[in-house]
This record gives C-alpha cells, structure tokens and sequence, in this order.
C-alpha cells in the first residue's frame, strides 16, 4: 500500500513538476498542493496522464483557514480541496489549492475538464464565497433565495444574522434579526502535545 | 404567425413525486423536456457547520439525519474518517457488526427506493410489500440501539454495544389477542441474531415476488427500458457512483475495489448493468438486495461462533464500562472527559468513503488538533447524481422525469445537508 502511494507520488511529481508546490503522504493519503493560476493544465494532466487517470473528481469543496489553530495561520485564507478518484488504477488523490486574494477569492473552474464539479463550485460559492472564474452558472444553490453572506466562513455566526416568521399583520413572511443569544457549550481546546499522557 | 414559446413549469417542491423537496423548474417544448432546472437546498441545515461546533462524538447523530433511509451507513463513513485521523484499532466483531448493519442497511434503502419508485412510476403494490420487509429490520434497528431510524449505534472504535441476547416480542394490546401474538412472535424467540438469521432465509422469496411484479412487467419495462441512459464515460465524468455507474456497466465497487472492514472476507458478487438507463439500475439494485442477504448470512454465521469485544478499549476514544466506571477513579475521569470535553484528535485531515446504498458516501474531516472537527465535508452520492439530472432528462418526455428521479434515488437529507 505504502509503496503503491510512493509510486504514485512520483509519477504525479514527474508528469506535473513545477505545477505542484508540495505533495506530502499523510495516513495513507497523498494531498498535492498546487498552483492556482495553472490549476486547469494540472488537473487536465492529472485526468489524461496514463499513469495517474484520475478521471473522476468525486469531491470539490471550499475551505476557510482563518482560525486554523485559533488563528495561527499565515498563507492565504481560501482554498479549495478535491478529491479525485482513478477507477482504472483504482487510487485516489487529494490536491488543493488556494485562492491568492483573501478579500475576493477567485479561481480557475475545473467545470472543462470534471463536468461533474458544477455543483460542487456553486456549493463552494455558495458557501463560502470563492469564485470560480470560467463557470458556466455560478448561482447559489443550498441558502435561500435572497441570502446575503456566505454562511460556512469562520466568521458568519452559527446562528446566522437574520430569522423569518410570519407576519400577521403585514400578513407575509418577513426577516428580522436573529433573537437567538449564541451559547457555548463545550468549549473548542487544543491541548500541547500529548497532553495527559 | 403565433409565436411559438417553451414552457416552463415549476415541478414541486410539494409534488409526491420529487421525494421530498425538490423544485424543479422544466422548460417544455410541448412534452418534451428541453432543460430541467432542480432548485434544492429547501432542506439545507448546515450540517457540516454545525459539527464545528460540536465534539466528534456530538455529530455521530447528526450522520442518521442526512440519508435518512440509509442511517447506518452514513455514521460509518463518518467513525472510519475519525478513525483513521487518530488511528484506533476497531475489533474484529465490531467489524463484522459494521458489515452486517450496512448491509440491513443497504437492503432499507434498496426497499424504500424500489417502494417509491414502483409507486412513481404507477406500482401501488410495491410500496405494501416493501414496507412490509422494511418493518421487520427496523425492528433490528430498534432492538440493538433502542431507535427504529436514527441509530447513532455506530461510535468511533467500534459499536456501541454488543447484539442483544433476546429478540424485542409484541405485546398484548387491545387489537392484538393471543393467537395473532404467538404468531407473530414465533421467530422472535431466540436472540437479535436469530430474528436476522431467520429473516435472511425468508429474504430471497420476496424478492423473487418483487421481480413477478415487475422485472418482466409490460407497463414497467415500458417507464424504464431506455429512458435515462448514460454512457459509462459520461457517468464517470458526471461524478455518477454506485448503482448509477454500475448500471452503466462499469465494475466499481468500494467494497471490493478498497476493501474496508471486513469486506475483503465475505463472499459476495457485484452485479453490472449494460445499457445504463433505468431497467438497467433498477436489476442491479434488485441483485444488490440478494447480494447483500448472502453478506448478512455470511456475517450472522461468523457473530453466532466468535464473541468478544465491540469497541475498543482506548478509553481515550470510547467511554469505560459502566461498571467500571462506577469502581474506578481513573475511569471515572475517563468518562467524564470524553463525554465533557470530548476526544482529541490529531491534526491532519482524513477522507474516509463507504460503499453506501447510492453510492460512494465519503467524509472529509480535518482536525486542527481541537475537540470539534475544523471542516467536515460530507460527499452525498446523491448530490452528484442530482447535478445531472438536467443531462439525464434533455429530450425526454416529462413522465420520463418521474422515472428518472426514481431512478436517481433521490433522498433531500444528504443534498442538501
């Protein structure tokens, strides 16, 4: 297993080469860190390369890194994380890659080379806001219509900014402001390293 | 000259047919379907924020209530991802436990969907005889963890508790007198195991009804034979997994492909489809029901001769007995934290995916080193085979649609999540 994955580390490092920034193997997965602005040249060599044929993109997702260990991260804030399946050599990989300007993300869509992705990117969107540049239908899919926000980045509340009820007397829907006062349960801790034992 | 416009319709999202709620905005051409628009997300509950906001045990429940017909399966890709981030060992029965609860599991899901879909597509009879099933394993659920649907029985490092000794009985009310009683609690007699066993053996006849009705049935074949096709090419690149690719005659299966559990120790066969449209998948689920019986017994056999235990006993991940619990300081201390604070686990990222009844169901997990998950992606089969509706449906007629979200097996918990 372990060394299928060795295999398969260096045949990607062989056929996309300056494209990829890292490629670490971690718990029996290998996640390729990859340039943005060449994304479409890397994937495209990632789906037609023999040896990798990662023909499949089975996940695509956004990711907001603002409060990585309470906020100790320094790169950029938004990146996008796939996961590819090749049902031919029957292996899978992770590559990510991050959107450069943190105040208004965009990168390339992979909607060219996976059809499967456009839902994926519009939930990115969606969600987190990064834009996906060459996407055919870049709408909001899951929130509301109307939604204002992207509600998965780490600083949109749990609870939201706005709640419906119905209105008697203008006898429609309407929004107003969240009356739920946010409440903490369990706190989030990160303990040093092996901490307790 | 009049001038001719398409005509659109809005299709749901209270309509019986959309299984659940999806809209759908069709643009016509007469009856003729030139683009299908699904708005989803009606049911969208932020899922994966809210388990940001709780301990990794915390969310387990939450798993239930995405695919909410195929409950267990979707907490075992979620254990399998915290499993692998802190690298706990689950025991060989609790394995064993896992496939044979997903495979009960597969055959719900399977149930429901031949039920509706028969039910769309004009078969009221279906819907009675799947329920029928349906009822006697979710009585399986409700005997081992105590609810019919929403289990949370799966827990990280393995289950949470061993299979029962005696099978739950009905008893006497005012609508059921004592003769009725004995017999429907004839092959309740013996323990949880025994009622499987029993039900396994009985499985295959009605199955074999399910196809008198309708794998050779005139109005059956004519809603499903060539409506929907899709080329394997077009299936992989569109995301499409499980029944949905198999159907289009591509042989991928996690189960056997990537072996989790003990899959790699049952006996069993993965059925392939060959023209892709809707008769196509609709054998190969029929056939995943018969395989997945012959899992079960297999499972069922291995349980009845090895006992041991279900979870692990890093008590770091799962809680201690209560027993020891109760006599025990450091124990005590155990308890208290894992189910205050919550367990540790590792920073790094995971992606875990099961062989789920609609496909490959996959969490992506990453830890930051906290005691609540930094991100948490649940990949829906569903969600990918949803997006190509519009592909599926060009061209066809809008009866055809109906078949074709049958087909999808289309549930909202996991879309829209």
């Amino acid at each position: 297993m372990a060394s299928t994955l060795e295999a398969l580390k260096s045949a990607a490092e062989a056929a996309l080469g300056a494209n990829i920034l890292s490629a670490t193997i971690d718990r029996h997965e290998l996640t390729l860190v990859c340039r943005a602005d060449t994304i479409i040249e890397t994937c495209t060599l990632l789906r037609d390369t023999p040896s990798l044929r990662f023909e499949q993109c089975v996940d695509l997702c956004g990711m907001d890194y603002s409060a990585y260990r309470d906020g100790v991260w320094e790169g950029s804030r938004f990146a996008v994380v796939c996961h590819l399946l090749s049902v031919a050599n029957n292996q899978r990989v992770r590559v990510r890659f991050f959107a450069t300007d943190d105040d208004f993300p965009v990168v390339p869509s992979l909607v060219d080379v996976w059809p499967g992705v456009n839902w994926f990117e519009r939930e990115a969107f969606d969600l987190y806001g990064i834009i996906f540049d060459g996407h055919p239908d870049l709408r909001r899919l899951l929130t509301d219509y109307g939604f204002v926000g992207h509600p998965f980045r780490k600083d949109f509340p749990l609870s939201g900014h706005v709640e419906m009820r119905y209105d008697p007397v203008q006898a429609r829907v309407i929004y107003q402001p969240v009356t739920i006062e946010p409440r903490e349960n369990t706190p989030r801790i990160i303990r040093e390293e092996n901490y307790g034992g | 000259m009049a001038e001719i416009r398409n005509y659109t319709l809005n299709f749901g999202p209270q309509h019986p047919a959309a299984h659940g709620v999806l809209r759908l905005i069709l643009e016509l051409d007469g009856e003729v379907v030139q683009r299908a628009d699904p708005h989803v997300g009606l049911l969208h509950r932020g899922t994966e924020k809210l388990a940001e906001y709780k301990t990794f045990l915390q969310s387990v429940p939450y798993m239930d209530r995405l695919d909410y017909v195929s409950m267990m399966c979707n907490e075992h890709a979620y254990v399998m991802a915290i499993e692998k981030l802190v690298g706990v060992e689950v025991p060989i029965r609790a394995q064993y436990i896992r496939v044979m609860f997903d495979e009960i599991t597969r055959i719900l899901n399977h149930l429901l969907w031949i039920g509706a879909h028969a039910l769309d597509i004009g078969a009221m009879t279906m819907f009675l005889y799947a329920f029928r099933e349906r009822e006697d394993l979710m009585d399986v659920y409700e005997a081992v963890s105590g609810a019919r649907m929403h289990a949370a029985y799966y827990r990280p490092g393995g289950v949470y508790r061993d299979l029962p000794d005696a099978m739950p009985q009905y008893k006497v009310s005012k609508i059921k007198n004592a003769s009725q009683l004995a017999k429907l609690n004839e092959n309740r007699q013996g323990s949880v195991l025994d009622f499987i066993e029993d039900f396994a053996n009985r499985f295959p006849t009605y199955v074999d009804e399910y196809e008198t009705l309708l794998t050779d049935n005139r109005i059956w074949k004519q809603r499903t034979v060539g409506i929907g096709v899709v080329t394997p090419e077009r299936a992989l690149a569109l995301g499409f997994t499980g029944p949905m690719l198999r159907g289009s005659g591509i042989a991928w299966d996690l189960r056997k492909k990537q072996p989790y559990e003990v899959y790699d120790r049952v006996d069993f066969d993965i059925p392939v489809g060959v023209n892709g449209d809707c008769y196509d998948r609709y054998l190969v689920r029929v056939e995943e029901m018969r395989q997945a019986n012959r899992i079960i017994k297999q499972c069922v056999e291995w349980l009845k001769k090895n006992p041991g235990p279900v979870i692990t006993d890093n008590h770091k991940v799962a809680p201690p007995s209560r027993v020891n619990m109760k006599s025990n300081m450091e124990e005590l201390i155990h308890h208290f934290k894992l189910f205050s604070e919550g367990m540790h686990v590792p920073e790094g990222e995971a992606y875990a995916a099961v062989e789920h009844p609609k496909g490959e169901f996959g969490i992506y997990l990453v830890s930051d080193g906290a005691n609540k998950p930094y991100r948490l992606k649940i990949r829906a089969p569903g969600y990918a085979h949803l997006s190509g509706l519009d592909e599926m449906t060009r061209g066809h007629m809008i009866a055809d649609v109906v078949s074709i979200i049958g087909t999808q097996d289309i549930v909202f918990g996991e879309i829209d999540r």
